[in-house]
């Protein structure tokens, strides 16, 4: 079944058209137009404008391995979603695309992952300013011991932003953004510690789009939030997506199916199907894939 | 039985009784300090005692028990003693004698009795027979005599300030220009003979100094002149000793007191205790300057102990590869602090004070050799080798809240574009914080407490100097200093009269352990005010 499902997802398409010179709104420059890679096939869509682009990942945690030969375009603007069982290297995957996984005593990463035509692993690439350009909200919210104002402020900061205006500014706008704002505006010098789960995730958000990253990693960022908050978030993320390409991965079938544009479905460190969500939901082309998602699973 | 275990109430108990049993014997310890430290201030009234053969004793009783009969049939009176302290060390020889109560055949407290506490030679018990200026008396008996008393101590106590105040202040500067223009004079001729015009104008200053020190020696040849006020003291025995008023200290009659009277002895006397000069080989006066040195010392240990520990730690937790080599070190650093402490004194002497010492003697004081500057003890010293005592206490504390803060917060750092170094800086060093404020409460505490390693790194009995002064550069690090914990011992052990040195040992510990808690409250305080701001803080 993987093989097969490998299969239908490495096939390539031999267009080298030109599109990655208008992707990395900001800091990431063009890619030459002969370094484009090939383009990768969603179902029966093409991904005409690629953010990310990761081919033939794998990943090894020593001995073990947890992502195996993955290959998946994922578009600009869009949200993604990644589903999968636990254990199945959703995080990883996601860890993947800010070098988060570099921080782990001996992992090994195989295969190349091109944001906005740079490689990523490239040596010249400041892992810094990768990261700055791609954010990314945790599955446990883990807002600083510090202000509200302080954690919203953080990432400006650290680019070097010092004008007290300025950073009033961006901090007022992220926690907007993040449909905070209205809840905490009369305490932002109280700590973030105070804030509820729910605000905590949102101040997370806030804190990651302070610095207008290109893409917007999200591991379930609902998991440990009522399903009111869970509304606001998913509302937030709506909106988010016409600044920011989104990956975000979730447990929750339905928000899944809600939220996102397309859809990819890993299991045991593979790739099984990757298309649209409406596809994936509707008509999933993998037995796999439609146990999964009926709950029929396992 | 089985049931009852299971139950959990036993372990309730156990654990319970061991707190309780803990708790009772700090308690205990504390009172029994605090008893016979604060009680020492305290004006216990003068008993006048005649013995079955007639002879008379005054002085404070101190403390009463029972006599041992070995072998005495059953239904034997039993026979109980008493401690007086007679003083008049001078006269009597020994200050406090034992007296077995049957041989007491009167007490009572005249309420002329009077205690004179003296610059030398302890207390004088007796009773005033008269005053005298020069050879003329100007009153008798003890009525006229405490009046007239009254009316010249105030002015005697001040000349005899003003002398002491010339001899330190004045006479010390001109001592230390002296001995810094002997140093330049001698660096010269080290350099080289051709400095002679450079020698002429010093050895000319040198002249100018000793002409000040001459006038300065006049005026006190005068001081001591017009001091010549004394008191004649009758004491019991038949004896009579004429003291100098400048000699006494305090002059009181504990039992014509009323209580307010003697609440304010009792405040003046510990004052005199916390911030006066120590007398008589250190047991009496104050401990001014062993405070001084104790609270001096755990500072700048502090200094060193806390940037050395944090970075260790940060380096052990943060940076380094964690592997069996990070483990061993680890363990070595834990068990560093199972050394005896007199064995981290003994290396601070053969690395602080000859090696580094040595060097810094040899490289900027070659003028002053073979008088050693750094190459000897001194708090500098002394205060290196308790923060490497110390610095054990700091790296677990710090380790352990650095393992304390959540990996993600690191991880949320970092995926803002944070370098390892930023996120160091503004997120784990203020979150460590009250971690690093905790091992530096107990390292001040277990510093503060330690004498071993001090005595031979720099604490002396009796310093001339306090470590800061008014002569440049103001801090002297390489100076001896006074500790209060190597004050108890030397107190307590050391000294030749230890029945008098008792009570200061009791009020010495007080102090210690007040030294101790006001350091601690002010860390403590500190660490509280840095959680509040990070309100519901995960550390
Ligand atoms: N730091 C690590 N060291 C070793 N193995 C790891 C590490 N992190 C994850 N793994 C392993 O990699 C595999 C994938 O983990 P990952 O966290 O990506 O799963 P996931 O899909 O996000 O699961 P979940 O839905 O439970 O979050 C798991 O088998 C896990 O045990
Ligand atoms: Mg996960």
């Amino acid at each position: 079944m993987v093989t097969r499902a490998e299969a239908a997802l490495a096939e390539r398409r031999g267009d080298l058209s030109i599109k990655g010179s208008e992707n990395g709104q900001k800091a990431l420059a063009p890619a030459p137009s002969d370094l484009r890679m090939q383009d990768q096939t969603v179902g029966a869509t093409t991904i005409m404008e690629p953010m990310i682009e990761i081919r033939k990942l794998s990943l090894k945690y020593g001995e073990k391995l947890a992502l195996q030969d993955i290959s998946l375009d994922i578009p600009k603007h869009q949200v993604t979603a990644f589903i999968g069982p636990s254990g199945c290297g959703k995080s990883t995957l996601l860890r993947c695309l800010n070098r988060l996984n570099d921080l782990i005593d001996g992992v090994q990463i195989g295969g190349t992952i091109r944001i906005g035509g740079i490689d990523i692993n490239d040596l010249d690439l400041e892992i810094t300013e990768l990261r700055k350009r791609v954010g990314m909200v945790f599955q446990k919210s883990n807002p600083f011991p510090k202000t509200i104002y302080e954690n919203a402020a953080y990432g400006p900061r650290i680019q070097g932003i010092q004008s007290r205006a300025a950073l009033d500014e961006i901090v007022e706008k992220s926690l907007r953004q993040a449909a905070l704002w209205d809840e905490v505006h009369d305490r932002l010098h109280e700590s973030a510690l105070s804030l509820s789960g729910g605000q905590q995730q949102r101040l997370c958000i806030a804190r990651a789009i302070a610095v207008e990253p290109d893409v917007l990693l999200m591991d379930e960022p609902c998991s440990a939030l009522d399903p009111i908050a869970t509304a606001k978030i998913e509302e937030l993320i709506a909106k988010l997506k016409k600044q920011y390409t989104i990956v975000m991965v979730t447990h929750n079938m339905q928000q899944a199916a809600r939220v996102s544009d397309y859809t990819a479905f890993l299991y045991l460190g593979t790739l099984v199907e990757y298309d649209l969500t409406k596809q994936i939901f509707v008509n999933p082309s993998k037995k796999q894939t439609e146990d999964y998602i009926t709950g029929r699973f396992g | 039985m089985k049931r009852f275990w299971k139950s959990g109430d036993p372990f309730i108990w156990l654990s319970g009784g061991a707190l309780a049993l803990s708790l009772v014997m700090v308690a205990g310890l504390v009172v029994l300090v605090m008893m016979n430290g604060l009680g020492f201030f305290w004006p216990s009234p003068i008993a006048r005692l005649t013995l079955a053969d007639g002879k008379e004793l005054v002085g404070q009783v101190v403390q009463r028990e029972k006599i041992p009969q070995p072998g005495a049939p059953q239904g034997t009176p039993e026979r109980y003693r008493i401690q007086v302290r007679v003083g008049n060390r001078d006269l009597y020889g020994a200050d406090f004698v034992w007296v077995e109560e049957a041989n007491i055949v009167r007490r009572d407290f005249p309420p002329d009795a009077l205690l004179i506490e003296r610059r030398e030679w302890g207390n004088l018990y007796g009773f005033i027979k008269e005053v005298r200026d020069g050879e003329r008396v100007v009153a008798q008996g003890s009525g006229d005599g405490w009046n007239a008393l009254q009316t010249y101590l105030p002015g005697e106590t001040e000349t005899f300030n003003e002398i002491r105040r010339i001899e330190k202040r004045e006479i010390g500067a001109i001592n230390h220009a002296q001995e810094k223009i002997r140093l330049e004079i001698k660096k010269l001729g080290l350099r080289g003979p051709d400095g002679s015009p450079e020698v002429a104008r010093l050895q000319q200053e040198l002249e100018t100094l000793a002409a000040r020190y001459r006038e300065h020696a006049a005026s006190l040849a005068e001081l001591r002149q017009s001091s010549r006020r004394s008191l004649v003291v009758s004491a019991a025995g038949d004896k009579e000793k004429e003291l100098p008023l400048a000699q006494i200290v305090r002059a009181y009659r504990p039992d014509a007191m009323g209580l307010l009277a003697k609440s304010r002895l009792y405040l003046s006397r510990l004052w005199e205790f916390v911030a006066g000069e120590p007398r008589e080989s250190n047991t009496e006066g104050g401990v001014l300057p062993a405070l001084f040195g104790t609270v001096m010392m755990v500072i700048i240990m502090s200094l060193f102990v806390a940037p050395l520990g944090v970075l260790a730690a940060f380096y052990l937790r943060e940076y380094a590869k964690q592997g069996p080599f990070v483990s061993a070190v680890r363990i070595a650093v834990n068990n560093l602090a199972g050394v005896p402490s007199i064995v981290f004194g003994v290396f601070g002497v053969g690395f602080f004070i000859y090696l580094i010492g040595g060097s810094i003697d040899r490289l900027f004081y070659p003028e002053a050799l073979p008088t050693p500057t750094f190459g000897t003890g001194g708090i500098l010293w002394a205060s290196l080798t308790l923060a490497l005592l110390t610095v054990p206490v700091v790296i677990v504390a710090t380790e352990e809240g650095l393992a304390a803060i959540p990996g993600g917060m690191r991880e949320a750092s970092l995926a803002l574009g944070a370098t390892k170094f930023e996120t160091t800086w503004r997120i784990v060093l203020p979150s460590v914080m009250p971690s690093i404020l905790t091992g530096l409460i107990l390292a001040m505490a277990r510093a503060a407490g330690e004498v071993a390693p001090l005595m031979i790194t720099g604490v002396v009995k009796l310093a001339p100097a306090l470590p800061i002064d008014g002569f440049w550069p103001f801090v002297h690090l390489e100076r001896k200093f006074m500790h209060l914990g190597f004050h108890i011992y030397d107190v307590g052990f050391q000294s030749p009269n230890v029945d008098a040195a008792r009570p200061m040992v009791y009020t010495t510990a007080l102090l210690l352990l007040l030294v101790v808690l006001v350091l601690n409250l002010t860390a403590i305080l500190l660490r509280s005010r840095l959680r509040k701001k990070y309100t519901l803080s995960i550390i």
